[in-house]
C-alpha cells in the first residue's frame, strides 16, 4: 500500500482550516469555501444514500447555507446566543478516492459544545468530496454522520 | 397559596394546581405528580403511537412508547395490526429492538421465546422441562387494545375506554382536513427527526397551541423567508383563532387560507414553489395538478392538538414521550403522499428540514425557550405558569365550541381542565 502523503497533507491542511473558520464561527469565510453546488449534509439516517430523497437532519445547498449562516449570524436566535463555543477535532483521515477533479476524503471527528454550562460531545465520521483547485480544494460534498444519528439528539445551534 | 402544596394526597394535589387561568408551576418538576401522570393520563386514554404507513407490509413492525411501556405496533401476515407490549413472559427481555423492520418472528435473544408477529408464542426451545408448568397459549406477548382513524394509531390499557372516534369528537373533522395534504395521495410517513429536552412534556404540550411565541422566537426562521411567505406567517393579527374541542383537544387554525387543501387550488404559485412547480411539470403533471400538490406541499394553517401526546402541526406529527418529570423526548415526523411524485415529496421533506428537528432553524429556538421555563420555574417556593390570555374575549364556534382568538391560550385550558379531571379521579390500585 502506497499513500499519496502530499494528497493527504493538503487535504488534511484544508479540512483543519474548515474546522477551525466553524470553531470561531468565522462563517463568511466558511461560505467560500464551498462549490456553488455543493451540498451540506447530515444524514438522519445513515445507512441512506440517497440524501435527496430521504428526511436528513440537515441538507443545505448554497442558498439554506447562506440562510443558516445568516441565522447564527443575526442575533435573532436565542439558542444561537447560547451556545458558549465549540471545539472540534478531526483526525484519522483516509484518502477513499482520487481523481483528477475529485478526492474524497473520510475522517474521525468529535466536536465538544458548551452550552449552558453543559458539556456535549458528537462523535462522527465525516466525508469529504473535494474539487482540486489550483493548491487548495473546495468542498463539493460534505456529509456528516453523527453516531447518535438516529438517536434523541439535543438541538444544534452551530455548525458541524 | 402554599397550602396547596402541603397536602398530601398527590391527585388533590395536582388537580387543585389547575385553575381555569392558571397552573401551579409544581406541575412541571414534582416527581410525585409525574408518576401520578403517567398512571392517570398515559395508562388511562387513547395514546397515539404511530401511523399506519409505518408497517405497510405484512411483517412490518415499529416500536413505540405508551407512557413508559416499551410497545410494538406490528402487521400479521394477514395484514391485521397489533400492539404488543415488548417484554418476553418469560424473564422480561425485551424481544424487539430498533426504530422498524421487518421481521418473520420477535424472538427473545435470552431463551429464544419466539412469538408471531400476532405476539402469539410459538416457540419455546427445550419445551420439556415445561410439560405440566405452563401451556404457550396462556403465555403471548401481552397485547393493547388500538384503534386507528385515518391511519392515526392509538393503544390504550384502558380497555373499558370510550371507541377512539368518540374520543376524537370534534377533532376527526381537523383530522379529515389534515390528510389532505397528501395532495390526493395516501398521506405516508417519510421519516423522523428526534430529540429531547431538559423539561417537563407539559411544556410540549402548551406548545402547540401557542402561535403567541411564534414571531417572538422564531424570529431568525421569519427572517430566513421571502417576503411573501413571511408574510404568511405573519398571523397574530389575522382572522386565525384557537377551539376548545373537548376531551383536552384543541384546534390553532393560523392561517384560515389554508384550512381546507382542496379549496381555492386556482391561486398563483408563490414564488417559493416555483422550483416544485416546474419539476412537476417537466414529470408531465397537468397545471390543475401542479397547483393541487403546490398547494398540498404548503401543508395546512392549523395545529390540531391531541391530548395528551400528539399534534397534527401544520405538515408533520409532533410526538411526545415524557421519560421523567423533567425530561421530554420529541418527535417530529415528516409526512408526504404515498406514491405522489418524486419532486412533491422532496420539497415537503426540505420544508421539514427547514424548521423541524434538531438542525431546524426553528426547533432548536422552541427548545431553549422550554428548557429556560423548566429552570425559571424552579425560581420561588411558590409560583404559577400564566394561560389566562384572552380568557375574557371568548366567543362560540360555528361547531358550538369555545373559540378565543389565535394568540389566546383557549387550547392550553381546554388541555389542563381535561388534565385536571383526569388526575382529580380516584386511582385504581
Amino acid at each position: 500500500m502506497t499513500i499519496n502523503t502530499d494528497l493527504l497533507n493538503k487535504a488534511t491542511a484544508f479540512i483543519w482550516h474548515e474546522a477551525d473558520l466553524l470553531d470561531h464561527k468565522e462563517y463568511q469565510d466558511w461560505l467560500s469555501l464551498w462549490d456553488q453546488n455543493g451540498l451540506y449534509i447530515v444524514p438522519a439516517d445513515n445507512s441512506e444514500t440517497d440524501y435527496e430523497n430521504t428526511l436528513n437532519l440537515a441538507l443545505d445547498d448554497a442558498d439554506m447555507r447562506r440562510m443558516r449562516v445568516a441565522r447564527l449570524e443575526s442575533g435573532e436566535s436565542v439558542s444561537a446566543g447560547s451556545v458558549s463555543g465549540t471545539v472540534r477535532m478531526v483526525s484519522r483521515l483516509r484518502i477513499l478516492e482520487e481523481t483528477a477533479d475529485s478526492v474524497v476524503v473520510r475522517c474521525a471527528m468529535t466536536l465538544n459544545e458548551l452550552r449552558h454550562g453543559n458539556l456535549v460531545s458528537y462523535p462522527a465520521d465525516v466525508e469529504y468530496r473535494l474539487k482540486p483547485t489550483g493548491d487548495s480544494f473546495v468542498i463539493e460534498r460534505k456529509v456528516v454522520k453523527l453516531m447518535h444519528a438516529d438517536g434523541f439528539l439535543r438541538t444544534v445551534s452551530f455548525i458541524f | 397559596m402554599s397550602e396547596l402544596i402541603e397536602l398530601k394526597n398527590i391527585s388533590q394535589k395536582a388537580a387543585d394546581m389547575v385553575e381555569e387561568g392558571r397552573v401551579h408551576k409544581a406541575l412541571y418538576s414534582d416527581p410525585e405528580i409525574f408518576e401520578e401522570e403517567l398512571d392517570k393520563v398515559f395508562q388511562n386514554t387513547w395514546v397515539y403511537i404511530g401511523h399506519e404507513s409505518e408497517v405497510p407490509d405484512a411483517g412490518s413492525f415499529k416500536t413505540a412508547f405508551v407512557g413508559r411501556h416499551p410497545v410494538i405496533l406490528s402487521r400479521d401476515r394477514k395484514k391485521n395490526l397489533h400492539v404488543l407490549l415488548n417484554r418476553c413472559r418469560h424473564r422480561g427481555a425485551t424481544v424487539c429492538e430498533g426504530r422498524k423492520g421487518k421481521t418473520k418472528a420477535f424472538t427473545c435473544p435470552y431463551h429464544g421465546w419466539g412469538y408471531g408477529l400476532d405476539g402469539g408464542l410459538r416457540a419455546i426451545p427445550k419445551a420439556e422441562e415445561y410439560e405440566g408448568v405452563l401451556d404457550k397459549n396462556d403465555l403471548p406477548l401481552e397485547s393493547l387494545r388500538h384503534e386507528s382513524y385515518q391511519g392515526l394509531v392509538f393503544a390504550t390499557f384502558k380497555d373499558d375506554i370510550e371507541p377512539l372516534e368518540d374520543f376524537l369528537g370534534g377533532a376527526k373533522k381537523w383530522i379529515d382536513l389534515f390528510v389532505k395534504q397528501g395532495g390526493g395521495y395516501p398521506l405516508k410517513v417519510l421519516g423522523e427527526h428526534r430529540f429531547n429536552f431538559p423539561g417537563n412534556w407539559k411544556i410540549q404540550l402548551e406548545n402547540t397551541t401557542d402561535a403567541y411565541h411564534f414571531p417572538i422566537i422564531h424570529k431568525s426562521f421569519i427572517s430566513s423567508l421571502d417576503d411573501a411567505t413571511a408574510d404568511i406567517f405573519d398571523f397574530l393579527d389575522g382572522d386565525g383563532f384557537v377551539e376548545d374541542l373537548g376531551h383536552g383537544h384543541s384546534v390553532m387554525v393560523m392561517i384560515p387560507d389554508l384550512v381546507d387543501l382542496e379549496d381555492d387550488l386556482d391561486q398563483p404559485i408563490p414564488e417559493r414553489f416555483e422550483d416544485l412547480a416546474q419539476a412537476l411539470r417537466d414529470e408531465g403533471q397537468d397545471e390543475e395538478q401542479v397547483k393541487r400538490l403546490v398547494r398540498a406541499a404548503h401543508g395546512t394553517g392549523f395545529n390540531l392538538n391531541l391530548f395528551p401526546n400528539v399534534s397534527c402541526s401544520m405538515a408533520f406529527f409532533r410526538v411526545l414521550r415524557p421519560v421523567s418529570a423533567e425530561v421530554t423526548e420529541i418527535q417530529h415526523v415528516a409526512l408526504g403522499g404515498e406514491g405522489a411524485p418524486a419532486p412533491f415529496n422532496r420539497k415537503r421533506m426540505r420544508l421539514h428540514e427547514h424548521f423541524q428537528g434538531p438542525m431546524g432553524f426553528g426547533t432548536p429556538d422552541d427548545g431553549e425557550a422550554w428548557e429556560r421555563v423548566q429552570k425559571g420555574s424552579m425560581a420561588g417556593k411558590d409560583g404559577w405558569i400564566l394561560v389566562n390570555r384572552g380568557m375574557e374575549n371568548l366567543h362560540t364556534s360555528p361547531d358550538g365550541n369555545v373559540a378565543g382568538a389565535v394568540c389566546s391560550e383557549t387550547g392550553m385550558r381546554g388541555a389542563y381542565q381535561k388534565y385536571k379531571q383526569m388526575m382529580a379521579a380516584e386511582g385504581e390500585k
